[in-house]
């Protein structure tokens, strides 16, 4: 194609019907050496006439779209669910060993009779944390992200398909082990609760803040070692405070019960929250379980 | 490595709008990454080649806009700078910080090529 008018480039075809505005291609050719006149008025050959597609130079294209878009719509589908199902959705994050399924192990059993609770637990291989879930009689899932580092809202819209969620229940949703990815990640949970070992460092708040500024709750576990550890949980918690300030932190221990009492209260005061969000709780059309 | 993900997001945000205005090759794509994002740009450039490999943006040129953090200080009650996460309030040193702006990762746009190859005749 020729750069000057846009006709083919080495034969003009002359059932084109068409005006070339103004440069004449009677004595047109595309041999390699030869010049096109200027014309009259001074523009370029073939800047008028039959809109040729001209060498055009990159244009730019407004976006503004979130890289956390999608993700964020499947999250606040899971929300919705959550909300109509007057479930009390929470996606418990931290650094693999921490104690988080452990921790959930006795809180299934400590809710046993008192309040329905299902889980999705995610990790990147295996089903042994779904294992020890299943045994407390809890329904759980498991998903297994592979090579990925982080559960996303869409695998979680999956695993919901296939939990029976009950109303005023509560639903655990055991994140990878890991404190930096899954902080980037809505899953349409109610919060997150980040949890911290006292075998880990008292400066984990300052060194992976992201998850503490992105949680609304750290329970700080396994305080039946604190006499062994140098870990200081007042640091710990001041710390926490620094990057998140209305963080909420609670010790506990699943081992000696302190504190554990502590972390049950509040997932009743969350759980009993859902019925304000769930219309069909707040008319007390539902009977919190 | 969540990086991977999101730049995979930017990919299908590319791609999709660059079929929608029918172009074929993407020459630019530029970011807003604000400085207290969960996301650390030197990440997202390293996967960038890798991601797009194939794509309508192979060969694309990455550019990053940094956005600055900003806040509320509860104490100073003013707006404030805030560098990066968990550092103080730049006036008074206290950690009564309202994160209000930075914490952003978007596409904010991209350059489409030449939609035609044009030989010249000269």
């Amino acid at each position: 194609m020729c750069v000057t008018c846009g006709c083919e480039a080495t034969a003009h075809l002359p059932d084109r019907n068409h005006d070339h505005g103004g440069h004449d291609h009677g004595g047109h050719h595309h041999d390699p050496d030869h010049e096109h006149a200027q014309v009259a008025d001074g523009s370029q050959p073939g800047s008028r006439g039959f809109g040729v597609l001209r060498p055009s130079a990159t244009r730019t294209v407004s976006v503004e779209q979130d890289l956390l878009a999608k993700n964020d719509r499947y999250a606040a589908t899971n929300r919705q669910r959550f909300d109509a199902a007057g479930v009390l959705a929470l996606n418990l994050v931290s650094s693999p060993g921490s104690g988080k399924t452990t921790l959930l192990v006795e809180t299934l059993r400590a809710l046993t009779g008192v309040r329905h609770a299902c889980v999705v637990e995610g990790d990147q291989q295996t089903s042994l944390d779904a294992d020890r879930i299943a045994a407390t009689g809890a329904p759980v899932v498991q998903l297994n992200t592979g090579k990925g580092c982080h559960l996303d809202a869409h695998q979680v819209g999956h695993a919901l398909d296939s939990l029976p969620m009950e109303r005023g229940g509560v639903l655990f949703i055991e994140n990878v082990g890991n404190l930096v990815c899954p902080a980037a990640f809505d899953l349409g949970e109610a919060h997150k609760v980040v949890v911290l070992s006292v075998t880990e460092g008292d400066d984990k708040p300052l060194k992976y803040p992201d998850m503490f500024r992105a949680a609304d709750l750290c329970l700080i576990t396994k305080s039946d070692l604190l006499p062994y550890v140098p870990f200081d949980v007042a640091r710990a918690c001041a710390n926490a405070l620094r990057v998140n300030p209305s963080l909420e932190c609670l010790t506990l221990s699943v081992v000696s019960r302190e504190g554990f009492a502590a972390w049950l209260a509040w997932l009743e005061r969350e759980a009993s929250t859902v019925r304000l969000r769930c219309p069909a709780l707040a008319a007390g059309a539902g009977a919190v379980a | 490595m969540h990086e991977m993900s999101l730049m995979e997001s930017v990919r299908e945000i590319v791609e999709q709008t660059a079929r929608g205005q029918g172009a074929r090759h993407v020459v630019t794509v530029r970011l807003e990454i604000g400085a207290l994002a969960t996301v650390d740009p030197d990440a997202l450039r390293f996967c960038f080649d890798v991601v797009m490999h194939e794509s309508v943006a192979a060969g694309a040129r990455l550019e990053i806009e940094s956005i600055p953090g900003s806040g509320w200080c509860w104490d100073c009650s003013k707006p404030v700078t805030i560098a990066e996460g968990g550092m103080p309030c730049p006036r008074c040193g206290g950690f009564r910080l309202e994160v209000t702006a930075g914490t952003q990762m978007r596409v904010k746009d991209i350059d489409l090529g030449p939609e035609e190859e044009i030989s010249t005749c000269a």
